[in-house]
């Protein structure tokens, strides 16, 4: 078996007084992508900074690409291509004298950085905009720079620390073709995000952080089956007492009623055959029905369900175009 | 040894395309200068009498004093800029040289203070300055400028790194660079002051720089009667200062810099 490509055991990290990274231990195997879940100050930039060599952690140690991130720094920086939350692209210059820049800090020849320059521009739909002051650029269009950034020396192993957040639904959902197109190319990315369908999207593997720890973690399917059944969704035409009677023999526990009684919600252990089973029993008794839904827990439920609260607090999306 | 070389003049190149965007970031090696040449030899000058020859040809060197060691804000200002955005941080996951940053500051900067230079020294010959000496004398008294103006913008640069913020380190770089540059006999002879500050004019490495290229440029140098050892030997004290700033505040510049963008 390959070993892992990035690897960490026991992580730490406090800023004074504040516990930012509290013994993380993660692999992600060659050519994966792992998602790094976790709502606002759980600490994932922090990981990510220590794993990027940004920031030197207190206590345990981690290898990427075979290098200690703090003996051999300028190892681990020749194999990595970062997209920090933060803009790192200088707003001064053009996007084409940005991408030159990295290439030719990164070793490339002058002519080389030139030629990945437009190649980068290009993939990335920044032609037009190539030329012109990044300070101009719309918050999707840095961002796709930014992630362009970090690929100039197509580095193996990419870590993009919350690509999207800020991003309008547009930018994001052009920002994840964006980032599928990368993942055919086979390199091991680590993504955080706190937005759970952005994780479920594009990682095979999600370990959920909070509070500087891992709570779980396995691939979508694995922690949503950890929270339990499905949640069953009846919307009737009118209210009607009878549903409830109807419904309560396929149902695990309470059934909620919507306060105007149309919408019933409870969770069901079985998924074969119920929605059919359900219409079924509700014919029976007369109650007319608008709509029946059994759906899988969302990532959501999984977030409310591991830290008893939810995930993305405070978590806006907004464009953030100068 | 050559990557390294590439990392500064890249890192410098992108100061001067940062410059070339705002061109009156540059206002005060250019604007500044021509301004403070013609108001101190017309407003001063008519008011002050120099022995052995005119205003303009003792104001000159005392200008270039003057322009350049407060031009060295800029230093502080520009890599204190540099550690507040998101670019400090892109820069740190690449495989550079570390101090690549702070050499491609100071060199960006020694080239803004030939610039200086030039105005200054063009400005004074629009206005009657005329050196009295042979060329490679008057280029000698340039160098002694510069070299000071080098070892001065690592002092900028450790500013610049302890400061929180570029309007801080505008601050504090006036604080310190303003009484540096008036206190001195840049701008009038010292032998009127009273004794505190007379003692520290004396001393003071502006002083000797001034009073060098005073006596490279075959301009009048009162400086010159007087009995403290750099006023003595000029030329030998602004080297000796310019060479222990750099030999101290280069290796603290890297250290500070070290340590900021460290976590």
């Amino acid at each position: 078996m390959t070993p892992p490509i990035i690897e960490a055991a026991d992580l730490a990290k406090r800023f004074g007084p504040t516990v930012a990274v509290d013994g993380i231990s993660l692999e992600v195997p060659a050519g994966a992508v792992l998602g790094v879940l976790g709502p606002n100050g759980a600490g994932k930039t922090t990981m990510v900074r220590i794993l990027t060599t940004l920031t030197i952690p207190d206590l345990g140690w981690a290898r990427v690409a075979g290098h200690d991130v703090v003996r051999d720094p300028q190892s681990v920086q020749r194999s990595i291509g970062v997209t920090a939350q933060a803009a790192t692209v200088d707003e001064v210059l053009t996007g084409r004298q940005n991408l030159v820049m990295i290439g030719r800090l990164s070793g490339l020849r002058r002519a080389a950085a030139r030629a990945r320059a437009v190649e980068l521009l290009d993939e990335f739909e920044l032609g037009d905009a190539a030329d012109r002051v990044v300070g101009g650029y719309s918050g999707g269009m840095r961002r796709r720079l930014d992630l362009a950034a970090g690929l100039v020396t197509r580095p193996p192993v990419l870590f993009l620390d919350e690509p999207t957040t800020g991003l309008d639904p547009t930018s994001r959902l052009r920002m994840w073709t964006v980032i599928r197109g990368l993942l055919r190319d086979g390199v091991t990315v680590l993504l955080t995000t706190q937005y759970l369908d952005e994780a479920d999207q594009l990682a095979d593997r999600i370990v959920v952080i909070d509070h500087g720890r891992v709570i779980a973690g396995g691939t979508s399917e694995e922690l949503k089956a950890e929270v339990g059944g499905a949640r069953l969704q009846v919307t009737l035409s009118r209210a009607d007492a009878a549903a409830r009677d109807a419904l309560s023999p396929f149902v695990s526990g309470p059934i909620r009623v919507s306060e105007d009684g149309l919408r019933l919600d409870a969770a069901v252990e079985s998924l074969s055959g119920l929605a059919t089973t359900v219409v079924r029993a509700l014919d029976e008794s007369r109650v007319t029905v608008d709509d029946v839904e059994v759906r899988r827990p969302s990532l959501d439920d999984v977030f409310f369900a591991l830290t008893g609260h939810a995930a993305e607090e405070g978590a806006v999306p907004e464009e953030v175009a100068a | 040894m050559t990557r390294r070389l590439v990392d500064v003049a890249v890192l410098t190149g992108r100061n001067f395309i940062h410059i070339g965007r705002e061109p009156l970031r540059l206002s005060d090696v250019t604007i500044q200068p021509i301004l403070f040449t013609l108001l101190f030899v017309y407003v001063f000058g008519a008011g002050i009498s120099v022995p052995g020859g005119s205003y303009a040809d003792f104001a000159i060197a005392g200008l270039l004093a003057l322009n350049l060691t407060t031009s060295a804000i800029g230093t502080a200002v520009g890599l204190s800029a540099d550690l507040g955005s998101g670019v400090i941080d892109r820069l740190r996951t690449l495989p550079i040289w570390r101090p690549s940053v702070l050499v491609g500051r100071s060199l960006t900067d020694l080239l803004t203070a030939a610039l200086c230079t030039a105005f200054v020294a063009g400005t004074g010959v629009l206005v009657g300055w005329r050196p009295d000496a042979s060329a490679a004398s008057v280029i000698a008294g340039f160098a002694v400028f510069l070299l000071f103006s080098y070892g001065l913008s690592w002092v900028c640069a450790c500013l610049g790194l302890v400061s929180k913020d570029p309007e801080s380190a505008q601050g504090l770089g006036l604080v310190i660079l303003f009484p540096l540059a008036f206190v001195s006999n840049a701008l009038v002879p010292t032998t009127h002051m009273p004794a505190v500050l007379r003692t520290i004019a004396n001393w003071n490495p502006v002083s000797a720089v001034t009073a060098a290229a005073r006596d490279l440029f075959g301009n009048p140098n009162p400086s010159a009667a007087i009995h403290a050892w750099p006023m003595q030997h000029p030329v030998t004290a602004s080297v000796l200062w310019s060479v222990v700033l750099l030999v101290l505040f280069a290796p603290l510049a890297s250290r500070l810099y070290r340590r900021r963008t460290t976590d």
